[in-house]
Parts: structure tokens; C-alpha cells; sequence
């Protein structure tokens, strides 16, 4: 920026620092390679000032909390006198009274900012006696549990619930000590409006909140002998996997990821991308009919279920919008189920499909009653990025160690296009691949299109294809998608396609990737996908060829009555939200 | 009806109504209705029927008196005009046909006048007497048959009636004798003195000088200037008798805002919510704040134990705090206002909402009020009853219909309040106040009180006091004056031990040192703080530690549990103490109780837990060693040293009953904070 004014600067533990429009006094000092300790200040949120860990001193005005300051010029701030150091340590200590402190057992126990922070502040020990007699923990819902017991109230959750997502599934009750942050009416997580898209998770500093695991069904799969267990892994995994083994976000990792699954005994591993490439064809073609005939539109995208639910509640009368396709998840376990007891000459019963996801909601998803046939569902078992992590760490495999291997054909072979699914803009960008072949007739140059990228919750775009012009927006965040799917209720766009992810960047921001509380993170997972796509040698789905034979082998011509059985889904409205009431009060207390 | 216009109001001024001749005042506040004022008034209205009397039964608020409600004021022809206290329905024919038929004051039910006569303007009717010295034994009686008998031998038995008074508004200043209606009063009266009262005053005119209490009142009603003058739920006795909406006129006709913040600053108004912030400087950033929209809130949420100053006032005057709010508004650009007030004050509610609808129906609110151009309305919003609401930032989450939590400060609510708008947040006394200072000027009202708290004070004063009640009294007047000199002192005679002011964010202010002149900056410098104006008085047989527990548990329930240090390190903090009364304290203790006070106190996000360990560590500053016998002895031992400390204290005195007498020289009510 070009100005004439002179830069303002104010004083942080004697050091001059240049205000450049920082919002609070927390970025500035963070900038100036201060690591202030916070519980509630999140990038993403409104403001909150309840964990008073930012304390800093400011000459005249006392003790202030920096996340709620404006930076000014001629500030004199300290940020670690003794009083505050004091101040600090015996607030962690209270936490830590009301904190049910199981670290080894606690599925945060490696990301857990409570821990963390105490070891940052030296505190060595707690003069407080445990105040809460410990509650029940909510198993209610099949993404999340929700141990009362961790929580500190910091509010993350709470406000990226209602600021982030529009949900509110979750906010806070009783107060004073009593305070606990709650579904409505004392439910359960799963008995209301949650989403299941985990984020409240993501964003947690403890161990309230946590992606439910699904390890233990996996290992007595792979430890069955009945059992013919395959794996799927979704492309936003790929990049981050290796972070839980200390390598930098968006460093690509397939080829160990794929020899760790091997290792854990998958008899398959195969690629989610495959049946996102599958998703193209459908989706597109799906598009291009209603386009024709004008019904219909703007289409909503389908693969993200956290949105599917959000859909289902908040817009049933948009349900006839949403692509009738199967997320790739859902199409990949459908031909799994379909294909395998054929190929290798098992009951579909004794065949586990595993896939690993970088989401919670699709744990929801596997388990939604259209997708299960026989008493058999098409996905049996959900496992985030975390949780293959843990297995891997659990089996002893040292990640660095192990020689690459290749995905199993055919399912295990993608485009680039299909890779994309893992951006938010990426099912966009590779359905505009097909449609802007299909349309015109002609070869793509250039297979990319950055006007669906970038990093804005809300991104309009106008494409041209074949003479035709698309209007199309890309949204992540259910707060965006509820404001443009308000318009699309008021007749208010002349949208033709919008992409909805639930999670901030798409799937590479899921909550069942490993914790991060840095945007950073996943601006480097973003560009690892982009990386995998530029780096194949196939673009666009329709060059899959072993996409083709399983049209031509299996599913007959593309959005026809086999595909339209093993691809496609169909919705239903949940609003109002059914209120069950829940069995005992309280909340489910059986895992 | 017509809306009402600037020649109307000018009318009003220039010729306020008349009072009619003959009228009973029953005071209708929450306080009075709970001791049965409701029903007082029934018995009155059939009793005036029966006998056939003119005289007009009205309705008012409560002047103050809480510890003689249910009270009444009546004015009859030919008659001093009287309050009349601990009433019951069963009086109410008595009370009428003595006072407007016999001319004769009920015994031990009259409340005397606070006005203090020096001369005698009028030939004495009535004499009040009363035994002030309480400690020895009643001599009432005495003194009322001294005085028979003294009037009958000067053949003025039939001329003058001698009253036992309910309460004479003087203390510890022996027999106390009161002519009225001049209100010449005499104290420290002895047997020998009768006789001279009779000849020279009654019979010759001639004060006594040696006798006069030349002592003006300590109280100047500013905020309660009309509370039991005025009928709560009539605009017209508000227009018509008490320069009602001449503020408004004034500020809307002759001010410009500016003028009406200037006058503001000149009269040093602080807010009187509890923490003090100048009320021309809060006008004035709202104001300055550019935005299409400005809201002023009036804060009712009272919600410290034992105050009561906010609802009496609302109950008895709620048209001059609507005034105040709407000269709020009018000064900073504000076209809508709320009122906030708890749930649990029904009455208070009723009765501003009333004056809402009738100042709406006689254009007082609404567009181009009085033809000024000025618009505005406002609303009621009612709180469910939380104590943080009365915090600012939690209070507009309220009324905005979210959870009542702080959010950190700054945006100030100046800067960004009510629904993201400037918002000015003044309290229910603060507002009161306003347009008397627009009618009497802001130097007339700074010159009471204190260099640097300026004004008078309502408080709310209760506990172990003999005449519980609402006191106004300029700033820089004495706590002991307080409970002593305007309250009559501790109740049954007992020894002071402490005065607890500020409520649960205040702390305690023991006995030597009630000669501090009450202000904002004393009260902090002793550990404790202004607050809303609840007083409570300690007497010997209180523990301090029982004290701070109570206050501090009254803080653990009412956070709202958003910030750590207020959630967990009070409750853990009522932990220490409940372990330290117990008999369960280790030395440590004290130590981390100032380790925890500390941490709520700087780190706290709102006022409500950086204010709450104040009752804690002000018993310990002043009472450190009943922690000490608790924690060294148990409590047994500490409740053992407490009675030997009050016994010692109290054996100084001759005791209560020694003069055996058969009944309190003043029927003292049982008063409950």
C-alpha cells in the first residue's frame, strides 16, 4: 500500500511494531513473534474475551485482554510481567480444576491446546480439588462424542457453529459454574440440527469434542479371516496424512499412505478420486439435461453430506435442486459392494469397504439407510485422516520409512479432475472439464479454470463454453450457503450451478484431518491438490479409461437405469427437525 | 384525548392544581402492598363511606419509610399534616373519625415531621413526644402523662393533645418532645423541663433555646423529591403538581443538546449505577458517535441484596425518570429508548408502562413531541432476573433477546450498543436526577456533596438497623450519620460491628472508620465501593467470615459462567471458605484466597467478577482474625470468641430491659433485607 502517512508504530515489550491494520492488539503482538497464549480467539470468529489468557499490560490503562484492544499508536504494551505470568498460571490452573485430565487416554492428547498452553506457562501443578462430578458422555451422534467433562467453555465450538455454519446445534446453558455448552433441551448431539460436520471439533482446545472413531470395528475387520477388507482413500487425505508424521501440510504422501494400508492388511486400496471422476460424468450430464430443459437450476453439488443434512433441514423445498448424485464415497462403496463378489468370488456380506475420509459427516453419511442394501452397507466403516494416522502409529509402521506403493486397478486410478473433489471449487472446475468438452465438441487446451478458485467463502464465477455462458458459484461455510441458497429461494440469482462444501477450503479443511488452528494450513493443503492435479497426466474425467469400461463393462450409458441405481440417492425433508426426546434425560450414555 | 402542546405545559407551570383541602395519602409501593397497604386502603375507602367523609383518598409512592409500612399521610383542616405509620385496616375508622372528627393524632403511629421548626409560627395543637434514649427503658409513657398532667394544671388539657410518636426521625438525644404544626423540637427534655415547655412555648409562643434541636434534617430528597408526593399512575398529578415534562419543555424549547450536556457537566452528575462515570461524558461520546440511530436504556435491573432504591423510585415517580430519559435522549440524538427492569418488579413495570401509554396518548411520546420536531419512544424490555444483566454489555445482549454474557470492552455501548448503534446505559437514579438539574440549573445542583462527588445519594439502608428505609443524603455525609443519625442506629440497642455497602461488589466498612464521608473515591479507598446504594448494617453477633461467604455465593450463582476467572476461581474461592468455616482451613489458605481475589479481580472479564472477591478481601482487611480463629480454632472456638467479643462490647451498657419496661418505647418491626 502506498501512503504518504508515517507509519504508526506502538511499543510491545520494548520493540516498536508498525500497526497495519490489524484488528486487535493479539495480531499485532502474534506478529511480532510473540506467541500470546489464547483459548477463545479463533481468525475465523467474532471476537469472545472469555479465556483472559491474552492479558497484556498497557501503560495507563492497566491489565486489558489484547484479542478486544484496538491497536493505537504510542502504546507501551507488556505482555509477560509477573503479574500477568501470575495472573496466567493460575487461571490454567483453574481450567484445569474443572478439567477432566485423562491426557494419556484422550484423543487430543497430541493436539491439545489446554496441554499445550499449561506447558507453555510452566504450570507444574494444581492447588485446586475437582469441583464437577464427572457427567456421562454423548455418544448419541455417529460423527462426534461430546465429553462434558473436557470442556473449558472457551465458545469456539459454539460460535463456529452458529457464526461459520448457521447451525447452532450447540450454545451455551445454565451459567456460573454450572455453565456447559449443550444441544437444545438437553438431547443428544445426534438427536438434533447438528450437521455432523465436525468443525466444532476442529476448532476445540480440548478434548470436549472429538470425531467418534471407528478404529476398533476396522482392526477386527482386518483381523477377520472372513473378512475381505478394501480400502478407500479420498484425495484431501493425501495431503495431510503426512502432517501427523511431521511433515509440512500439502507434502503428498500416496504412495506411503497407500503402503501403510497395505501393511494394516487392506486386501484393496483404491482411490475416492476414481468414483469422483464417475461423479463428473453423472453430475455433469445431470447438469446439462436440466440446463436443456430449464428445470431445476441453479443444481446444487451433493458430495458434501454435512450440507446434504443442512439441505434436508433448512431447505427441503430445494431439495429438487440437489444433484441426485451419490457422493463419491457412497459410489465407490455401491461398486465395491457390486463388482467385487464377482471379481473375487466372495458374498457381498463378507466384503468391509473402509474409507478414509478428511470429514466427520460422512460417518453420518455411510450410515444413512439409503445406502444400505441387504443388511449391508455400501461403506461399512468411516475412518478420518486422524484416525488412520493413529493406526498406522498403533501397528508400529514408521511412515517415513515405508517404500511406495500403487493404488489397486481399476478403482484405484483418477484424473486429476477427480483429485480436485478435495478444493472447494474442485467439483466446479472438473465439472466444467466434461461440460465444456461435451458442449463444444472440442479439446480444453487448458484444463484449468481459476475463475471457480480462490480462497473467498463466496465465489461467483461466468463461464463460457461451447457459446454457452455458466453462471456458477462456489461456497464453503453453511453460513454462505444459506445466504445464496436464501436468494435461490426468492428467485433472486440467475445461478446455474453452486458448489457447497460445509468445511472452510472444501475437504481439505474437514474435521477429520489432523488439528490445525492455522489458515495457513490450508492455503498449503489447497495448493498440494492443485499439485497432485498438475502433476498427473490426465486432466479430465472423461480420459479416465477405466471409468469408460466400467460404464461399458457394468453400468450401461451414463445417468441410465444401472447407473442411476448403483449413483444416485434421493433426500428427505427433516424440517422441522424431528425433536426426540431422549430415552433417559440426558444424554446417551452408551458408546 | 388532545395532545398536549407547549401553552399547556406553560399553564401548568404558571398555575399548578391545587391540592384539595382534606386528603389521605396511602404510599403504594411493592413494600407498602407486602405489609398490607393494599388493604389499608380498602379499610379506608369503606370507613370514609361510613362515616361520610369528604376528604379524597389518593394514591402515591413510597416517601421512604420502609420500616413503619404501611404508611399513610393525611392533611386535614385545622390539622398538622401527619405520616402515620404500622398501620392495620382495623385502625381505619379509629384514624378517621379521630383525626378528621376529634382532631386528635393516633398514638404510636405518628412518624414525626423531619422538618425542624425554630420558631414557633402557629399555636401548638398537638406535641409529640417520645423516649429517644431507648437503652434505659421506655419512658414514654411518663413523659405523655407529665405532660397530661402539666396542660390540665394550665387549663390547656382541651387546647393541646400530647401524642406518643411512632418515631421522632431523632436518636439518643433522651425524651423528645415535638410541637407541632410549627415542628419546634425539643430533646434531651427532663422531668423539670415540662413545665417550662408548657408555660413558655405552648402557652407563651417562646422557643426554648436551650433545648431547640437546631439540627437540620441530614437528608435533601432531590432524586425522591416527589416519591409519596405524587400519584405514580396519574400524568395529570405529575403535570399539575409537580412541574411535571418543565424539564423537558425546557431542554426541547430553549437548550440546544449541547446545552443540555453543558449543564450536565456543570452540575458533576456521576452515574449512580456504582461506578461513577461523569453522565455529560457518557452523553456526550454516544452523541458524538455518527449513526442513523441512537438508543438510550434506562438500567431497573437492581439486583443487589437488599436494595431497593431503583424500585421505589420507578414505583413511586416513574414520570420524571421517563423525563429524564427522554432529556437524555433529546441530548444525544436518540429517538428510541428502553427500559430495562427485572421480571421480579412487577409493580415497577405496571407503573412505568402505564406512563409510557399516557404520555404516548397525550403526545409526549411519539413524533414532533410538544410541536419541538424532537421524536421518541420507548419500550419495556423485562430481565429474567440475572444479576449480570445489569452489566452493560450483558444487558444489551438481553434486550437484543441473546444470553445475558458480557463481551469485552471496548466497542464501548457509546461507541457500539443496542443492535451495533450508539446506546448511553444510565441508571434509574441517574435519570431521575436530570430534570431537576434542567429546572434548578447543574450549580445549584453540584453545590451538594463533595469536591469530587457532587449531589446527594439514595441508599437503601437495611440489616440490624432500627429504622430500615430509603435515605437520601448529600454526598460527603458520614456513614455513621447514616445509620445513626437518619436511621436511628443498630437494632435492640446492639453494638455496630460493620456497614456493607456496594452490595456483593462492595465490601464491609467497620466501625472505626463510619466517620468516612460517603463518596466514590473514599468507599474505594477502603476496599469497598459506592455501588447502587444498598446499605447493610452488622451488628456484634454477626460473623464476617458468614459475611463474605454469603456475598461471594450470591456472585458464584449469578456469574454467567463465560470467563475462568469468575466461573472457576469463585466457586473454587467459596470452596476455601466453606473449608475455612468449617474448621477445615489450613494456614495456606489466606494466602491463596489473595492468590484467587487477585486473579478474578484483574482478569475478570466484566465488573461482576473483578468486583467480586471485594467482600472477601475487605473482611479480611478489617476482620483478619476471625479468618484466623476459624482457621486456629474451629468453629466453635470462633463462634465462642465472637460472643465474648460481643458480650464484652455490650456489657458496657446497662442492659435493654433493665427498667423492665412491659413494651418497646417504639414498636419496631421486624425488618428483613
Amino acid at each position: 500500500m502506498t501512503t504518504s502517512v508515517p507509519t504508526k508504530t506502538l511499543n510491545i515489550d520494548g520493540l516498536d511494531v508498525a500497526i497495519n491494520g490489524e484488528r486487535n492488539l493479539l495480531e499485532l503482538i502474534r506478529k511480532a513473534d510473540i506467541e500470546l497464549p489464547t483459548f477463545c480467539y479463533h481468525s475465523d470468529l467474532s471476537v469472545y474475551g472469555a479465556c483472559r489468557l491474552c492479558l497484556v499490560e498497557i501503560e495507563g490503562r492497566g491489565i486489558q485482554s489484547a484479542c478486544s484492544t484496538p491497536p493505537e499508536a504510542g502504546l507501551k504494551v507488556r505482555t509477560h510481567t509477573e503479574e500477568i505470568r501470575e495472573i496466567r498460571k493460575i487461571s490454567i490452573e483453574l481450567l484445569l480444576a474443572n478439567h477432566d485430565q485423562q491426557c494419556p487416554t484422550c484423543l487430543k492428547s497430541n493436539s491439545c491446546q489446554l496441554k499445550s498452553v499449561a506447558r507453555q506457562l510452566g504450570v507444574d501443578r494444581v492447588r485446586f480439588k475437582r469441583v464437577h462430578e464427572p457427567e456421562p458422555l454423548d455418544y448419541s451422534s455417529v460423527a462426534l462424542i461430546r465429553d462434558p467433562n473436557k470442556c473449558i467453555l472457551c465458545g469456539d465450538c459454539v460460535r463456529f457453529c452458529a457464526e461459520v455454519q448457521s447451525v447452532g446445534a450447540i450454545d451455551f446453558a445454565y451459567r456460573g459454574h454450572d455453565a456447559a455448552v449443550l444441544p437444545a433441551f438437553g438431547q443428544g448431539l445426534g438427536d438434533g440440527e447438528c450437521i455432523n460436520c465436525g468443525q466444532c471439533a476442529a476448532v476445540c482446545t480440548t478434548g470436549a469434542l472429538t470425531p467418534r472413531p471407528e478404529i476398533d470395528e476396522v482392526w477386527r475387520a482386518l483381523n477377520d479371516p472372513t473378512k475381505f477388507v478394501v480400502a478407500q482413500v479420498a484425495p484431501a487425505v493425501r495431503v495431510a496424512l503426512g502432517e501427523e508424521f511431521g511433515l509440512e501440510p500439502g507434502v503428498v504422501t500416496s504412495g506411503q499412505m497407500v503402503a501403510a494400508l497395505k501393511r494394516l492388511g487392506f486386501e484393496r486400496v483404491y482411490d475416492t478420486s476414481f468414483a469422483a471422476d464417475l461423479t463428473v460424468l453423472e453430475e455433469a450430464n445431470e447438469f446439462l439435461r436440466r440446463k436443456a430443459k430449464n428445470e431445476n437450476l441453479p443444481q446444487f453439488t451433493s458430495c458434501c453430506p454435512g450440507w446434504v443434512k443442512f439441505a434436508e433441514q433448512y431447505f427441503p423445498d430445494l431439495l429438487p435442486q440437489l444433484s441426485t448424485c451419490r457422493s463419491p464415497q457412497q459410489m465407490l462403496g455401491a461398486l465395491c459392494k457390486e463388482l467385487l463378489p464377482a471379481e473375487i468370488n466372495r458374498e457381498r456380506k463378507d466384503i468391509v469397504v473402509v474409507s478414509v475420509m478428511p470429514c466427520t459427516a460422512k460417518k453420518f453419511e455411510a450410515k444413512r439407510p439409503e445406502f444400505t442394501h441387504d443388511g449391508s452397507p455400501d461403506v461399512d466403516h468411516v475412518l478420518t485422516t486422524q484416525e488412520l494416522a493413529r493406526m498406522i502409529i498403533e501397528a508400529g509402521l514408521r511412515y517415513d520409512k515405508l517404500k511406495p506403493e500403487s493404488y489397486d486397478m481399476p478403482m484405484g486410478f483418477k484424473t486429476g479432475a477427480g483429485v480436485l473433489f478435495g478444493n472447494s471449487g474442485g467439483v466446479s472446475e472438473a465439472v466444467l472439464r466434461y461440460a465444456a468438452e461435451k458442449v463444444s465438441g472440442e479439446t480444453l487446451r487448458s484444463p484449468d479454470f481459476h475463475a471457480v478458485r480462490g480462497e473467498d467463502g463466496l465465489r461467483l464465477a461466468t463461464v463460457e463454453i461451447g457459446g454457452q455462458v455458466l453462471k456458477l458459484a462456489v461456497v464453503h461455510g453453511l453460513k454462505n450457503a444459506r445466504t445464496l441458497a436464501d436468494k435461490v429461494r426468492r428467485g433472486k440469482t440467475d445461478l446455474d450451478l453452486i458448489e457447497v462444501m460445509a468445511c472452510p477450503g472444501g475437504c481439505i479443511g474437514g474435521a477429520g484431518q489432523p488439528v490445525s488452528r492455522n489458515a495457513d494450513v490450508r492455503r498449503l493443503r489447497t495448493r498440494g491438490i492443485y499439485d497432485v492435479d498438475k502433476n498427473l497426466d490426465l486432466h479430465k474425467s472423461q480420459e479416465n479409461h477405466f471409468v469408460n469400461e466400467v460404464y461399458t463393462r457394468h453400468l450401461g450409458e451414463i445417468g441410465g437405469k444401472r447407473a442411476h441405481k448403483l449413483l444416485h440417492t434421493c433426500y428427505v425433508p427433516r424440517f422441522p427437525v424431528e425433536a426426540t426426546p431422549p430415552a433417559t434425560p440426558g444424554v446417551t450414555t452408551t458408546p | 384525548m388532545n395532545p398536549l402542546t407547549r401553552q399547556d405545559l406553560a399553564n401548568f407551570a404558571a398555575q399548578p392544581t391545587p391540592d384539595p383541602t382534606e386528603w389521605i395519602r396511602v404510599q403504594l409501593d411493592t413494600g407498602g402492598i407486602a405489609a398490607g397497604a393494599e388493604t389499608v386502603y380498602v379499610a379506608l375507602e369503606q370507613a370514609l363511606a361510613e362515616q361520610h367523609r369528604g376528604c379524597e383518598l389518593l394514591r402515591t409512592g413510597s416517601v421512604g419509610y420502609s420500616f413503619a409500612d404501611p404508611v399513610v399521610e393525611v392533611q386535614a383542616a385545622g390539622m398538622p399534616r401527619v405520616h402515620y405509620g404500622a398501620l392495620t385496616p382495623e385502625l381505619a375508622p379509629t384514624l378517621l373519625s379521630e383525626h378528621f372528627g376529634a382532631h386528635r393524632l393516633l398514638d404510636d403511629h405518628v412518624i414525626a415531621s423531619r422538618r425542624r421548626g425554630l420558631v414557633l409560627d402557629a399555636t401548638v395543637t398537638h406535641v409529640l413526644v417520645g423516649d429517644t434514649g431507648a437503652a434505659d427503658g421506655n419512658k414514654s409513657e411518663f413523659l405523655q402523662f407529665s405532660f397530661r398532667e402539666e396542660l390540665k394544671r394550665r387549663g390547656l388539657a382541651d387546647r393541646v393533645q400530647v401524642v406518643r410518636a411512632l418515631d421522632l426521625g431523632i436518636y439518643d438525644e433522651g425524651a423528645v418532645v415535638q410541637l407541632l404544626p410549627s415542628a419546634v423540637t425539643y430533646t434531651n427534655v427532663l422531668a423539670h423541663d415540662i413545665a417550662r415547655i408548657v408555660t413558655e412555648s405552648i402557652d407563651g409562643g417562646r422557643v426554648i433555646d436551650d433545648l431547640l434541636w437546631k439540627m437540620p434534617d441530614k437528608q435533601v430528597r432531590i432524586v425522591l423529591r416527589h416519591c409519596g408526593e405524587v400519584d405514580p399512575d396519574s400524568l395529570e398529578d405529575y403535570l399539575g403538581r409537580a412541574q411535571g415534562y418543565q424539564a423537558l419543555a425546557k431542554a426541547l424549547f430553549t437548550l440546544t443538546p449541547e446545552q443540555v450536556i453543558a449543564e450536565m457537566k456543570v452540575s458533576a452528575l456521576r452515574g449512580r449505577g456504582g461506578a461513577g462515570f461523569p453522565t455529560w461524558m457518557k452523553w456526550q461520546l454516544t452523541r458524538a458517535q455518527p449513526s442513523a440511530q441512537h438508543y438510550v436504556i434506562c438500567n431497573g435491573d437492581e439486583g443487589d441484596p437488599g436494595a431497593f432504591m431503583d424500585r421505589s423510585v420507578l414505583e413511586s415517580d416513574p414520570h420524571t425518570v421517563l423525563e429524564g430519559m427522554m432529556i437524555a435522549a433529546f441530548a444525544m440524538g436518540a429517538s428510541m429508548g428502553y427500559f430495562y427492569i427485572r421480571a421480579e418488579y412487577p409493580k415497577a413495570v405496571e407503573r412505568i408502562q402505564r406512563a409510557l401509554d399516557q404520555a404516548r396518548e397525550r403526545g409526549l411520546l411519539g413524533r414532533n413531541i410538544l410541536g419541538s420536531g424532537f421524536d421518541f419512544d420507548a419500550k419495556i424490555r423485562l430481565g429474567a432476573g440475572a444479576f449480570v444483566c445489569g452489566e452493560e454489555t450483558a444487558l444489551i445482549a438481553s434486550i437484543e433477546g441473546r444470553r445475558g454474557s458480557p463481551s469485552p470492552r471496548p466497542p464501548y455501548p457509546s461507541v457500539r450498543g443496542l443492535w451495533g448503534m450508539p446506546t448511553a446505559i444510565n441508571n434509574v437514579e441517574t435519570l431521575a436526577i436530570v430534570p431537576a438539574i434542567l429546572l434548578r440549573g447543574g450549580a445549584w445542583y453540584a453545590s451538594h456533596g463533595t469536591e469530587t462527588s457532587r449531589g446527594t445519594k439514595v441508599f437503601a439502608v437495611t440489616g440490624k438497623v432500627r429504622n430500615a428505609q430509603l435515605v437520601e443524603v448529600p454526598m460527603g455525609t458520614t456513614l455513621r450519620e447514616i445509620v445513626f443519625d437518619v436511621c436511628g442506629g443498630v437494632l435492640d440497642g446492639k453494638e455496630i460491628k460493620a456497614v456493607q455497602t456496594g452490595g456483593p461488589s462492595g465490601g464491609v466498612i467497620p466501625t472505626p472508620l463510619l466517620h468516612t464521608p460517603v463518596s466514590y473515591e473514599t468507599l474505594q479507598q477502603l476496599g469497598s465501593i459506592m455501588g447502587s446504594g444498598g446499605m447493610l448494617v452488622m451488628d456484634q453477633s454477626d460473623s464476617m467470615v458468614d459475611v463474605a461467604k454469603f456475598y461471594l455465593r450470591f456472585c458464584v450463582d449469578e456469574s454467567c459462567g463465560k470467563c475462568a476467572p469468575c466461573r472457576i476461581g469463585g466457586y473454587q474461592l467459596q470452596q476455601v471458605l466453606d473449608r475455612i468455616s468449617r474448621g477445615r482451613g489450613a494456614p495456606g489458605d489466606l494466602a491463596l484466597i489473595h492468590r484467587i481475589c487477585h486473579a478474578m479481580q484483574k482478569a475478570s472479564l466484566c465488573g461482576l467478577g473483578q468486583t467480586a472477591p471485594n467482600p472477601v478481601l475487605s473482611t479480611l482487611r478489617y476482620f483478619g482474625e476471625e479468618y484466623q480463629a476459624f482457621i486456629e480454632g474451629g468453629p466453635s472456638y470462633a463462634r465462642k470468641m465472637s460472643r465474648v467479643a460481643s458480650v464484652a462490647t455490650t456489657a458496657a451498657k446497662p442492659p435493654a430491659d433493665a427498667g423492665s419496661a412491659t413494651r418497646s418505647p417504639i414498636p419496631v418491626k421486624e425488618v428483613s433485607p
